[in-house]
């Protein structure tokens, strides 16, 4: 019998007025699994994971994390439940008025209740761990470049040592070689932990680095699932056009909203 | 018929709007009674409203005090009764002047800024953060801003009262002539514990209005820079409306008879 999955998520529904954005989502995610959904902007990744964490309430379905269900669940419950999460933001979303390391402890020091100065010592440790000097955590994210404020969010994603990590287009807005440097940080990171990792990006390079699993997302549906080495050959006629990046094929680019 | 179709759309606007500020507000207040609580984040608040608000509250305290009393003794010397300028100028700034004045300059100075801030941390998905951070954001953000409004404005009224009635007494007896022992003596004659403590009493309830619409604007802020722009506007101009509408309500309370 095989284990349950870390998390679920069955006939999901998402609409914000008239646009539906996610149609009946069904995915589910095996402990220390990485999986990656991928889709054109607008598609409704984001939506897909802030409806997990409970940022956004879903209309229908279910999702359950550990086999407790999410949707409806009670602010105090989630907090705890948050506890076991970590999440990269597509910009980051460092706190602009905490210094760099503030930042990386901030989980640990107001989710966790861990004193100042051991919380500052791991933070120095996870920012090691991304390639940043210590000197680097008495800075504000202002000062840093795209680059390293990603490492930064990276490293303030691991620093609880969660058992999910969630990765809201990693990449975006970054230079290949640093996409790259990225990449490998989330593998070697993720791996260390042992962590389940849900990933949403429309870079294939990263992708296919990081993924074991990949989901294609078109129209709220996921219209393909399967493991990343299967995507080239996946005989699916829209996931074929999306990794090419063809402008001809059968998604349309929809220039009106 | 579209005409009324449009008072329809506005009306049920308005009471949308006024729901989901009164769910804001209850969630807040809720939040603001139950731990965990951030007394860092509170004090810094409290310098923020109190302190750094002293130079604008207190300019706008001594040169209302001193037009009152030129006002007052110009008006009043028409029927001969110049010597209740000093009764006037105190009874004005306690009762009307120090609070409203004081609440409209920190309405457009705190009102502003704590809507952009928070509005900012929005758009940029810091809040979103927050919350995978297992902090909720109403504790962490608006339950700190809301205590520091409802307890520094009363303060800064106080000051503002003191400096008003300072600023009558310069016009009155460098300018005026008027003896300054007697004018003291005016000042204290016919002033009442209830002239203070109703002044105070709006202070507090226009500092939580002030906190209030600042956060709620901010939290609810969409759309980027335009979005933040237009939230800042809102709180500034909700609040001032707000404080108008909240002072005839106290007074009628307190001297409604």
């Amino acid at each position: 019998m095989s284990a349950p999955a870390k998390i679920v998520l069955s006939d999901v529904h998402k609409s914000f007025g008239k646009k539906v954005v996610l149609d009946g989502i069904d995915l589910s995610i095996q402990k220390g699994e990485s999986v990656v959904v991928i889709g054109g902007s607008g598609t409704g990744k984001s939506v897909m994971l802030k409806s997990v964490l409970g940022i956004l309430r879903p209309e229908r379905g279910s999702i359950k994390v550990d086999g407790e269900e999410v949707i409806g669940m009670r602010s105090k419950d989630r907090d705890r439940m948050m506890l076991k999460f970590g999440m990269l933001f597509q910009g980051s979303a460092l706190f602009d008025s905490l210094r760099v390391w503030e930042n990386v402890a901030f989980g640990l020091v107001q989710g966790r209740g861990m004193n100042r100065v051991q919380a500052k010592d791991i933070a120095i440790e996870k920012l090691a761990a991304v390639g940043l000097a210590e000197s680097a955590g008495e800075l504000f994210p202002a000062e840093l470049s795209g680059g390293m404020q990603k490492r930064v969010a990276l490293a303030r994603a691991i620093a609880t040592s969660p058992e999910i990590i969630f990765f809201d287009e990693p990449t975006t807005g970054l230079d290949p070689i640093m996409a790259d440097v990225i990449n490998d940080l989330i593998v070697k990171c993720t791996k260390e932990l042992g962590a389940t990792t849900l990933s949403i990006t429309h870079d294939m390079a990263s992708a296919r680095k990081i993924a074991d699993r990949i989901a294609m997302l078109y129209k709220g549906r996921l219209i393909w699932v399967g493991n990343a080495k299967d995507i080239d050959h996946s005989g699916n006629e829209f996931v074929d056009q999306f990794i090419h990046g063809r402008a001809d094929g059968p998604i349309k680019m929809e220039l009106r909203a | 018929m579209e005409f009324l179709a449009t008072i329809g759309r506005v009306f049920l606007a308005f009471l949308s709007h006024v729901g989901r500020l009164s769910a804001f507000a209850g969630t807040a207040i809720s939040h603001l009674v139950r731990p965990p609580f951030y007394p860092r984040l509170m004090l810094r608040a409290m310098v923020e409203i109190g302190y750094y608000s002293l130079p604008v509250v207190g300019l706008t305290a001594v040169f209302t005090g001193m037009v009152l009393a030129l006002q007052s003794y110009s008006g009043f010397s028409r029927f001969a009764a110049e010597g209740a300028v000093a009764t006037v100028v105190v009874l004005s700034v306690t009762r009307e002047l120090a609070p409203v004045l004081a609440g409209l300059m920190v309405a457009g100075r705190i009102g502003a800024s704590m809507a952009a801030e928070i509005g900012t941390m929005r758009v940029t998905e810091q809040i979103d953060a927050l919350t995978t951070l297992s902090t909720n954001p109403f504790k962490y953000l608006v339950a700190p801003r809301l205590l520091a409004g409802l307890l520094m404005v009363p303060c800064l009224v106080l000051v503002a009262d003191i400096i008003g009635v300072f600023g009558g007494y310069i016009v009155g007896v460098y300018k005026l002539g008027f003896n300054p022992s007697s004018y003291l003596a005016r000042t204290w004659e016919y002033l009442e514990p209830l002239d203070v403590i109703s002044g105070l009493t709006k202070a507090a309830v226009f500092g939580f209005v002030i906190s209030l619409m600042g956060c709620y604007n901010g939290y609810y802020s969409r759309g980027g820079a335009q979005g933040v722009g237009a939230a800042t506007t809102n709180s500034v101009v909700s609040a001032a409306i707000m404080i108008l509408i909240f002072n005839y309500v106290i007074t009628a309370l307190y001297f409604g008879k």
